[in-house]
């Protein structure tokens, strides 16, 4: 029994962290959920939060923005934009929130509850990290 | 026959020409390094991706309930190209390759009775394209600005193409960019990416039954609009790379080329300057047995 999985973590810009990861939690679209070793092989789609990573050298933090999670073998995520927690700063976030909220602003009346729900995930991250969130 | 000052000029001329394209070939290297690595680092997300989106639509394409993404129109009528080049020029061959393969393709079309869109991404091929196909300009966006391509430059594209597609503008769209096999050779690509067409991927993938979360469909619909704009961003990395590695090669031939007039000018001078000196000295041979 393994008891460690191969753990990726990439954004089309860059591979931000490839290693053995005892356990990762997932902020998956319909709610949280942690993949441990052998977890049943699982594809989800990620709403905006923050992504954790439990390894023997620690636990270290991601914050994420949409994008997928391919559980196999090994976990991968592909994360649209993703950034370690210590790299996220008020400026970088001000980014974020005012992208999610104009394109909610101009939001096709399907898509707006879907767009809607990312700027209030949004708000919720910045609560976590005790960032300031703008309306 | 110049005078030797002329070619004293022309000697001086050229070399500082040559200080330029050197200069240039040097900067188009150093640019290069970072547009590969660039290029390097976005190949391991592009690559499970389309992964996953062929697990995704091998299962799902066949049913009717397939995202018009993947199943397209049903119709190829209206053909909107994507060509992108680059911004600046002094790159050799590198836009009218890609613009070359662009026309081809659009005369075929048009051959055919089809509607050609074109949608021109870099100012070059903008302005090469503009003189044959005036009329059927859709738009062009504009990266002159940009210093360093990021995803969201990809996304800015996506989004744009995609709305085009939700308002019915056109059936189907294919990118055109170079692709960089190394620093003499980008061949210029046409890819399709609307209705997506993704490569079986062998083997591997194929083992695992996957649970999806939320549905099939849904991820699928989720994903399929993240799917243009990876492939639009790969593209874009590409052809930055392409278009350096061809600056360097074109910028390395021009130092070339310099150099060598500069050694025949040289020889010019040389010899007319022995000319000049001779002449004078039969003059005053000449002279003193005249006495």
């Amino acid at each position: 029994m393994a008891d460690t999985m191969q753990f990726d973590l990439v954004s089309p810009e860059r591979s931000l962290a490839s290693l053995q990861a005892t356990a990762v939690q997932i902020p998956g679209a319909d709610g949280d959920l942690t993949a441990m070793p052998n977890h049943a092989p699982l594809i989800t789609t990620l709403r905006p939060g923050i992504l954790t990573v439990e390894s023997s050298q620690g636990t270290e933090k991601y914050v994420v923005t949409g994008g997928f999670a391919e559980i196999g073998e090994g976990l991968s995520v592909l994360a649209e934009r993703a950034l370690p927690v210590a790299e996220v700063t008020q400026a970088v976030f001000d980014e974020v929130a005012a992208e999610a909220a104009a394109a909610r602003d101009n939001a096709t009346p399907e898509t707006a509850d879907a767009l809607a729900k990312q700027v209030s995930d949004i708000a919720a991250v910045a609560a976590e990290l005790g960032l300031q969130a703008k309306a | 026959m110049p005078s030797l000052k002329d070619l004293k000029n022309r000697i001086e001329s050229v070399k500082s020409t040559r200080k330029i394209t050197k200069a240039m070939q040097m900067v188009a290297a150093a640019k290069l390094r970072r547009a590969q690595e660039a290029a390097e680092e976005s190949r391991p997300y592009a690559k499970r991706f389309n992964a996953v989106m062929a697990g995704l639509a091998a299962s799902v394409g066949g049913s009717d309930s397939a995202p018009k993404l993947l199943r397209g129109t049903g119709s190829d009528q209206v053909q909107l190209l994507v060509v992108m080049t680059s911004e600046r020029g002094l790159c050799g061959g590198f836009n009218t390759n890609i613009v070359k393969l662009a026309r081809t393709k659009a005369a075929e079309l048009k051959a055919q009775g089809k509607t050609v869109k074109i949608l021109s991404v870099g100012k070059k091929g903008r302005d090469q394209l503009k003189r044959d196909f005036e009329d059927d300009f859709v738009g062009h966006v504009d990266l002159s600005e940009v210093k360093r391509l990021g995803y969201s430059n990809a996304q800015d594209i996506a989004r744009d193409i995609l709305n085009r597609f939700d308002a019915g503008e056109f059936d189907v769209a294919t990118i055109f960019y170079a692709e960089f096999v190394n620093v003499v050779t980008q061949i210029p690509t046409a890819q399709q990416i609307i209705p997506a067409a993704f490569e079986a991927s062998e083997g591997s993938e194929g083992g695992a039954i996957y649970d999806y979360e939320p549905s099939e469909e849904a991820i699928l619909a989720d994903l399929l609009p993240r799917g243009v704009a990876t492939q639009i961003f790969s593209a874009l990395l590409e052809n930055g790379a392409s278009e350096q590695g061809a600056r360097m090669s074109a910028m390395d031939n021009a130092t070339r080329n310099a150099g060598e007039m500069i050694d025949k000018l040289t020889i010019q001078f040389n010899r007319s300057r022995q000319a000049v000196i001779t002449n004078e000295l039969i003059e005053i041979i000449s002279g003193a047995e005249a006495l």
